[in-house]
This record gives structure tokens, C-alpha cells and sequence, in this order.
């Protein structure tokens, strides 16, 4: 029996805002979420920028002593999931605890642990080690805190993709719901990797755009002066629901979500595949899954990290797919104004679509001054523009070459 | 402050609870909900602030605040 799913809760921690209501306000205004880093000395850096989440603290949001038990990652994926329950107005307590589940992911997991607790065997020898630190470094934390938390005893993983891992998680829990596994799924992305050692993995990778002196200006999707993206941090959860509970008990519906297309390029560990061959299948098969028209599109959240080679070949991948309406729909990217989440991009993107799809009003590509002569798509540039759209995908491709494409429809 | 003072402060910190919730006779895991991780790094935070080595079998000895206490002004007069 095939369900419907629909999204009736979100939460979010993130480079502009610690709820969904200021996070919606900054995207609407244009707003960069970048800046000089302050976690660590990053005088020894070639990037000394990137987008933080502000003035983070875990006290009030939840329990001090599990937020001492948990990486940074997992506490912005608590916290988001705390504001997407309450968010919902489910209450777990009154639910069948077996039939409520989550996933949520992260790209990388515990860095910050794994970074000090590496540090203490250096200094003082494994006997100094946090009996902490392997629960603390797990990717699936997250999931595993948030279930312990809200008393979810239904489907519980972690996807971890790289950069589509919240894509493919909302994925992976929109099919649980869709073949009723579940009727609740907690769901998104989780990254807190700006550590030393994550900041220098990416520039040694020659992913970052390096425009120090200027980082508002840094992530710039599809303009001609990009040079990478800018790191950023924090979670986008959101809940999942079947549709008929949802209606029955008068649920504030967001939206519906009605396929994930999921790929591989099987090309290269972090270049995309120079004609995307890869991200098209994925949207094509996101549209063809969810029963829709190619001309119904009137929307894409671009993957869009502001990067030479995959902003040109989601362009390319785009027209391949789309053919003469690829250039009467829009495209935006969300990373121009908090950066690139990794693993919670596809979370906090998919609330932006979300948002777009409830309100009617497109949020801008930022940045966007001199467009890249091979990036000629309408990127809705700067301005958010005022526009009622029904049928949206959502990108995400990860290193590793794994590409999710989200449909995500007005209800 | 007196090892009392002390340990009671970081059983407070790290268990999360209220001085008030503390004495000598608490039980770490019946009485105030520590699990086992939570004790491991409890005596690892101790042996850290009184400059001590509690080898893991005296460890499993310890179940009361009180018992931490007296095992570490013990420790302590020795050196």
C-alpha cells in the first residue's frame, strides 16, 4: 500500500538563524551568514572564513548533561529536531512509540571529538581518553539521541553521503512512511566540522573559495567570479507524516514530498561529472517517481555550492533534463547566504522549499553580479522575488558522487 | 575547600544536579541516575583534580559519594 507524506514540522540551527522563522526572514532579505572564523586560530590557514553557527549555546535547549555527551553535530541535530516536534504538535508520549522513527544523518560525524580527544592520547596517552568519545564520534549519534530524547522506537539509521546525506535521509524516511513502516519520521542532516582538521581537509581538497577579505561575498553560485564554497555548520530536521493522520488530527501541513531521485556518477571521489550525467538521472527520476510533467517544474533549490565545476554542471544537467523550460523555470541556491552544510544542506534546503512552496515568495541566489557565461538559467539573482510555485526539486550531490534529487509539491 | 566540598562540586557538575541533592550516603547510580560511561568519567575527573590513580578494581568499589571521599583523603595522606 503506497501512502502519502506530507512535512508538518521543521527546526533548524544554522549560519543565519537559531529557529525556522529567522532563518526564513534571512533568506527573504538576502542575508550572508559567513565570516571571519572564531571556533579556532586560523592564522596558519589559507581560509580564515566561513559560516558558523552564532552564539551557540546548548544550555536552555537542552539537558546540560546531554549536551556534555554529545559532539556539537549532534547537539544542532537535538535542537532542530526539538523545534520540528514542537513544531508538529505531535506528542511522541501519547503515539505508538514503534511506528515513530528517525533519520538523521551527518557528512561526517564527530569531528570535534575525534580532533580533542586525539589531541589528550598525544598529550597524556590513551588512559586520558573520555569513555565518551566513541558515542560522542558516531555519525548516527544524532539519530540515536534524538530517539532516546522523543522515545522513537521505529526504523532508526543515519545516512552519511557526504554532502546529500540529509537529502537522501529525508529520502530514505519519506519511503518508510510512503510503504507503512512508519507513520512519523524525524528526519534531515546534522554537520559541526569546522575544526582544524576539517577546515584544512577541505582546502587541501581546493574546495573553499578563498576570498578572505571579503566573506559575504564569498559564496557566489553561478557568478563568474566564484571560487569555491564557503564552509558552514548546523542541522535542518524536519517531520514527516502520513497524509491522512496529518489532515485527521488538523496538522499544519508544509508541504507534500513525493520522490527522492537517488543516483551515483561512479565517475570521480569529489569532481562531478563534467555533463552531470549523474544529477540529471536523479532528476529525472525525482519527477518521473512523483507522476509530474518536466514542464511542471517551476522550481529547483540548486545544489549550487559556488564552485568552478559543479555549478556549471548542474547547469549543464538542468538543460539536458528540462530541454527549452530548463530557462522558464528557477533556480536558487540557498549556500549563497549560509554557505555549504554538508550533511544538513538537503535539510535546511528542503525548509526552505518548504517555506517557498507555504508563502509564495522565492528566496534569491545572492552575490550573483556577473553571471558565468556558461551558467544562463534565471538563478532568481539577489532580489526574492514574489511567486506562487506548486512542483519543486530539491539537489543534492555529495562527494563520493552520490546525487539526491527531492520533489517536493504544494498541498 | 575541604575533598568533600570538592567532590560533592564535581558530582554536581557532571551528573547535572543540585547540591542539595548530594551527601556522603548518595548512590551515583541509584540515587542521582549516573550510568556506567558517566562514572568512568567521573573517577577519571577526580584522579584529575586530586592528582591521584584510581586503578579500575578500587574503582567498581566505589558506589557512594561518601565511598569516593574516603577513598580519596586515603590517597591523598599517603603521598
Amino acid at each position: 500500500m503506497s501512502r502519502r507524506v506530507v512535512v508538518t514540522g521543521m527546526g533548524t540551527v544554522n549560519p543565519l538563524a537559531l529557529n525556522v522563522r529567522d532563518y526564513w526572514a534571512g533568506l527573504l532579505a538576502g542575508r550572508s551568514g559567513a565570516a571571519p572564523l572564531t571556533l579556532f586560530d586560523t592564522s596558519a590557514f589559507k581560509v580564515t572564513f566561513g559560516a558558523e553557527v552564532k552564539n551557540w549555546k546548548p544550555d536552555g535547549i537542552m539537558d546540560s548533561k546531554v549536551a556534555r555527551h554529545i559532539d556539537r553535530f549532534a547537539q544542532f541535530a537535538l535542537a532542530a529536531a526539538k523545534e520540528a516536534v514542537v513544531d508538529s504538535g505531535i506528542d511522541f508520549s501519547k503515539e505508538d512509540a514503534f511506528r515513530c522513527g528517525s533519520m538523521v544523518g551527518s557528512g561526517i560525524g564527530g569531528l570535534f571529538t575525534w580532533e580533542e580527544q586525539f589531541t589528550i592520547y598525544k598529550e597524556r596517552g590513551p588512559n586520558r581518553l573520555s569513555p565518551f568519545t566513541i558515542p560522542k564520534m558516531i555519525a548516527n549519534s544524532a539519530s540515536g539521541t534524538i530517539s532516546i530524547e522523543h522515545g522513537l522506537m521505529g526504523p532508526n539509521t543515519a545516512v552519511s553521503t557526504a554532502c546529500s546525506t540529509a537529502a537522501h535521509a529525508i529520502g530514505d524516511a519519506f519511503h518508510t512512511i510512503k510503504w507503512d513502516l512508519a507513520d512519523v519520521m524525524v528526519t534531515g542532516g546534522a554537520e559541526g566540522s569546522i575544526t582544524p582538521m576539517g577546515l584544512g581537509g577541505f582546502v587541501a581538497c581546493r574546495a573553499l573559495s578563498h576570498r578572505n577579505d571579503d566573506p559575504q561575498r564569498a559564496s557566489r553560485p553561478f557568478d563568474k567570479d566564484r571560487d569555491g564554497f564557503v564552509l558552514g555548520e548546523g542541522a535542518g530536521v524536519l517531520v514527516l507524516e502520513e497524509y491522512e493522520r496529518a489532515v485527521k488530527r488538523g496538522a499544519k501541513i508544509y508541504c507534500e514530498v513525493l520522490a527522492c531521485g537517488n543516483t551515483a556518477d561512479a565517475y570521480h571521489i569529489t569532481a562531478p561529472h563534467p555533463e552531470g550525467l549523474g544529477a540529471g538521472r536523479a532528476m529525472i527520476n525525482a519527477v518521473k517517481q512523483a507522476g509530474w510533467n518536466f514542464n511542471d517544474v517551476d522550481y529547483i533549490n540548486a545544489h549550487g555550492t559556488s564552485t568552478g565545476l559543479g555549478d556549471k554542471a548542474e547547469t549543464l544537467a538542468v538543460k539536458q533534463v528540462f530541454g527549452s523550460h530548463a530557462r522558464k523555470l528557477m533556480m536558487s541556491s540557498t549556500k549563497s547566504m549560509i554557505g555549504h552544510l554538508l550533511g544538513a544542506s538537503g535539510g535546511v534546503e528542503a525548509i526552505a522549499c518548504a517555506m517557498m512552496l507555504k508563502t509564495g515568495l522565492v528566496h534569491p541566489t545572492i552575490n550573483l553580479d556577473t553571471p558565468d557565461p556558461d551558467c544562463d538559467l534565471d538563478y532568481v539573482p539577489n532580489h526574492t522575488r514574489e511567486k506562487r510555485i506548486h512542483k519543486v526539486l530539491s539537489n543534492s550531490f555529495g562527494f563520493g558522487g552520490h546525487n539526491a534529487s527531492l520533489a517536493l509539491g504544494a498541498i | 575547600m575541604s575533598v568533600e566540598q570538592k567532590v560533592i562540586e564535581i558530582v554536581c557538575e557532571h551528573l547535572a544536579v543540585n547540591k542539595e541533592q548530594v551527601s556522603r550516603t548518595t548512590n551515583f547510580i541509584e540515587d542521582i541516575g549516573a550510568d556506567s560511561l558517566d562514572i568512568v568519567e567521573l573517577i577519571m575527573e577526580l584522579e584529575e583534580e586530586f592528582d591521584i590513580q584510581i586503578p579500575d578494581d578500587q574503582a567498581e568499589k566505589i558506589k557512594t559519594v561518601g565511598e569516593a571521599i574516603d577513598y580519596i583523603e586515603r590517597e591523598t595522606k599517603k603521598k
